[in-house]
């Protein structure tokens, strides 16, 4: 038997809502895959698509973004920003090659913990399905960053 | 603040907790706290049964004195427990209380598996990453912030009323902004309150006049709040005072213009419709303040130019219409906002099988309590739409709207409890009438109220459990003829039943306002999907909301009775005074700022800013944050295209560090490209 492949995901869980829903799902005692490694920012709106690249450059396989609801955010607004970072974000990671399903956003409010542990779950189980990322070769390595410096005859046509 | 951190230099402690077998259980403490041991920058790691604890917190204070440590790492439960906790134990050791970082291995992590391994191995992830960002923490400084000891109350029902009492009884200035021309919401409506069945006007008119007369409250009726900008401590509002036409210096409240007043329309708020009112008007004789005011779509002078009668026949000298006055915009400055908005009722129409405003005699509720009021439309006799007849039977459908997919899901917790009392107020009034309560679940917990219902059970009212499917007038056997027939599954035996009634009361949901979102964001604060506002904790922090200094009481968090929305108005007038009485709090300095050096002037920022809290220097084509306005979203840092914001204690430093540590185990060798 082959060892299951245990994606790594970082989790970027706003502080008002989604990291309320990931302690709300500790207390509830709502067990979930321990593959997404939560970190803390104060809003979704924080979320600098630069960490996703980051997290996804330094071996995680997937990244899960989380707020509070659309019309709940703690700053007024914020996730609809993140919302429309993440829009861009998605477009760029297509045009790099990396799977969609690898970036993920979510709303979830401080009461919905089973929400939050629910999507760890299913995010863990669609990056299983996707295999490793394996950021070095697929986006810098084949047809990327690397070879486009290394070879500028490339650019023809 | 600014002084640049060596990472090299720090010395980093770092402490494990058991948290007795709620961590240990399924983390193996004692190896994450070895290994940490090895890690750069680690000058000390330890595990302990209970690092909350005075000895927990004692084991860092000395370790910060003896081994000198920079930084400290607590491996516990979430920073919403204990943050507070240990970054008082740093200040004691002497450090910065910001030079902490708290790794959460519990509600994040040995509470959500059963997998030792997993989550052993989370648990070092999770360690490592709060290592590596604690090394780039910067002290900060608690920023404090002033409290202004006025205070704004929005909402003049029973929950404001209350709120601003308290308050100005404890020798605080309110203002106190009501939309309608008179405080006093919809309990002013109601004829008796359940379960005492005291009437409503004897206990709530005394509340209002001690509102209308009280030194330390300005009174703004017929008024809205149109602007709110600031923040806890320091909000300025712009209230709009509606054009009365009536000059409250001079007028004596004496009545003789609506009294001559040639012209009535129906009135549509305060009698829902069920009589007219003078076009100069006050929704009822005990309003508050009495003064009257002029319907201006409605006035025949406003529409035509002429009648004047009110101004006429004014008694006062200098006179007191004002046809010329206009709205004014009232600015003032206030600590604290209280919002005590109230609730809308269901529109009884959206539900067009139960024939209300086809079949004549299907009432609501609210028209209901001004009929059996005896200063209402019919001096307290119930009667059937004609205005004449009394009614032989009556049946009064609960949940309207509430408990209901369709509409809302949630129960409205008042209805049970009016809908009986409506049966009771049938009995007293039409005691050969028969009563039908057509309920889905009766809800009566409250201190009396079951014993109020125990009483109606014995007062014979008869109870049909079910939800009502169709209110008709199409008669199947001669008995139904002329009447309206009330069809509905009776669960207990089993069977449909169609009960001929001659009068049908809908008890609608309490719904939010239907403009809650506009406030929700005009008060920058959350509301949920149904409309109503979001409390900061719906156990703990019941008033409470998300944004500091704004509060919230009664209906406008959720459907309440009159007792519950006293509590909740005295409480937000308590955690108000609570503040007021400190004069200043301590505000967490998470708060960006602009490196004014560097910014390009590109003002992307500008518009991100959700409190206007960044401004633009024209001459030096530069952006700043106004740190007193900053909240710390931390979305202009996001934003920034240079990168020259720096969002305090969530900078991209600490952030990048901390995704490095987080996949310690995964990492790549370092990439080159």
């Amino acid at each position: 038997m082959t060892e299951q492949f245990e994606p790594v995901i970082v989790g970027f869980l706003c502080n008002w809502c989604s990291y309320r829903a990931a302690d709300l799902a500790g207390t509830a005692r709502i067990h979930y895959a321990p593959n997404m490694r939560p970190i803390r920012v104060m809003c979704s709106g924080r979320v600098d698509p630069q960490f996703v690249l980051k997290a996804l450059r330094e071996g995680a396989d997937g990244v899960l973004i989380a707020g509070c609801h659309p019309g709940e955010c703690h700053y007024v607004n914020g996730n609809i920003k993140a919302l429309r970072r993440f829009m861009l974000l998605k477009a760029m990671l297509r045009q790099m090659g990396v799977e969609e399903d690898r970036v993920q956003l979510l709303w979830a409010s401080a009461s919905e913990g089973i929400i939050l542990a629910r999507k760890v779950d299913q995010m863990t189980e669609e990056i299983r399905a996707l295999g490793p990322l394996n950021w070095s070769e697929k986006v810098i390595g084949g047809n990327g960053h690397k070879v486009a410096v290394a070879e500028p005859v490339a650019e023809e046509v | 603040m600014s002084e640049k951190v060596n990472p090299e230099q720090e010395r980093v402690g770092v402490y494990v907790c058991h948290c007795g077998s709620n961590i240990a259980k399924v983390v193996d403490v004692e190896d994450v706290a070895t290994w940490a041991a090895d890690l750069p920058n680690v000058e000390v790691s330890r595990d302990y049964k209970f690092m909350c604890s005075s000895l927990g917190q004692d084991l860092i204070e000395e370790d910060i004195k003896e081994k000198g440590l920079t930084k400290v790492v607590v491996a516990s439960c979430s920073p919403h427990m204990h943050e507070k906790t240990f970054r008082v134990a740093c200040e004691r050791g002497g450090l910065n209380p910001f030079m902490f970082e708290m790794a959460n291995i519990r509600e994040h992590d040995s509470w959500t598996t059963d997998d030792e391994v997993a989550a052993t191995s989370k648990a070092k992830a999770l360690t490592n990453a709060a290592i590596e960002r604690v090394v780039h923490h910067q002290p900060l400084e608690q920023l404090p912030v002033e409290i202004n000891p006025n205070t704004l109350v929005v909402g003049g029902g029973i929950a404001g009323i209350s709120a601003t009492l308290e308050l100005a009884n404890a020798g605080h200035h309110v203002y106190m902004v009501e939309r309608e021309p008179t405080i006093g919401g919809h309990m002013a409506q109601l004829d008796k309150t359940f379960p005492t069945l005291d009437c409503s006007a004897c206990i709530l008119t005394p509340k209002m006049v001690d509102v209308g007369q009280h030194p330390n409250i300005t009174l703004l009726t017929w008024s809205e709040v149109e602007k709110v900008d600031g923040f806890l401590g320091n909000f300025t509002v712009n209230v709009r005072k509606k054009a009365r036409y009536v000059n409250e210096e001079h007028c004596t409240g004496c009545g003789i213009c609506i009294e001559k007043c040639p012209f009535k329309v129906s009135d549509d708020i305060f009698e829902v419709g069920l009589s007219e009112r003078k076009v100069i008007y006050r929704p009822f004789p005990q309003a508050v303040p009495k003064y009257p005011v002029i319907d201006k779509e409605n006035c025949v002078y406003f529409q035509r130019g002429k009648c004047k009668a009110c101004q006429i026949f004014c008694p006062t000298e200098p006179n007191s219409i004002e046809f010329e006055q206009e709205d004014e915009i009232l600015s003032f400055d206030v600590g604290n906002i209280i919002l005590a908005t109230g609730y809308d009722l269901f529109d009884v129409k959206k539900i067009p099988q139960y024939g209300y405003g086809r079949l004549a005699n299907v009432f609501t509720s609210l028209e209901f309590e001004r009929m059996v009021n005896a200063s209402g439309p019919t001096e307290g006799s119930i009667v059937l739409r004609d205005m004449e007849s009394t009614p032989k039977s009556v049946a009064i459908v609960h949940c309207v709207g509430s408990r209901d997919e369709n509409y809302h899901k949630y129960c409205s917790k008042v209805c049970c409890m009016y809908s009986l009392k409506f049966a009771h107020l049938v009995h007293e009034r039409i005691p050969e009438a028969e009563v039908y309560n057509c309920y889905i679940d009766m809800r009566t917990p409250g201190k009396g109220y079951e014993e109020f219902y125990n009483r109606l059970l014995e007062e014979e009212t008869n109870f049909i459990r079910g939800k009502v499917a169709e209110v008709t007038d199409a008669a199947r056997i001669p008995e139904e003829e002329g009447k309206l027939i009330v069809q509905v599954e009776d669960t207990l035996i089993g069977r449909q039943r169609r009960v001929p009634v001659d009068m049908v009361i809908l008890s609608p949901a309490m719904e939010a306002r239907a403009d809650s979102k506009e406030i929700s964001q005009l008060f920058k604060m959350g509301c949920d999907f149904d409309g109503f506002f979001v409390e900061r904790h719906p156990k703990l922090d019941p008033v409470a909301t998300m944004t500091d200094g704004i509060y919230i009481a009664g209906a406008c968090q959720g459907p309440k009775d009159v007792p519950d929305s006293v509590a909740q108005g005295a409480a937000a007038a308590a955690r108000v005074a609570g503040l007021i009485n400190l004069g200043t709090v301590m505000m967490e300095p998470v708060r960006a700022s602009i490196n004014q050096d560097e910014c390009s002037g590109c003002k992307i920022c500008n518009n991100m800013c959700p409190y206007n809290a960044i401004i633009f220097h024209e001459d030096r084509e530069v952006s700043e944050v106004i740190t007193a306005l900053c909240q710390g979203c931390g979305t202009c840092v996001a934003a920034c295209p240079s990168g020259v914001i720096t969002g305090a204690h969530f900078t991209n430093d600490q952030l990048f560090s901390q995704i490095e540590g987080i996949l310690w185990d995964v990492r790549p060798e370092k990439v080159t490209a």
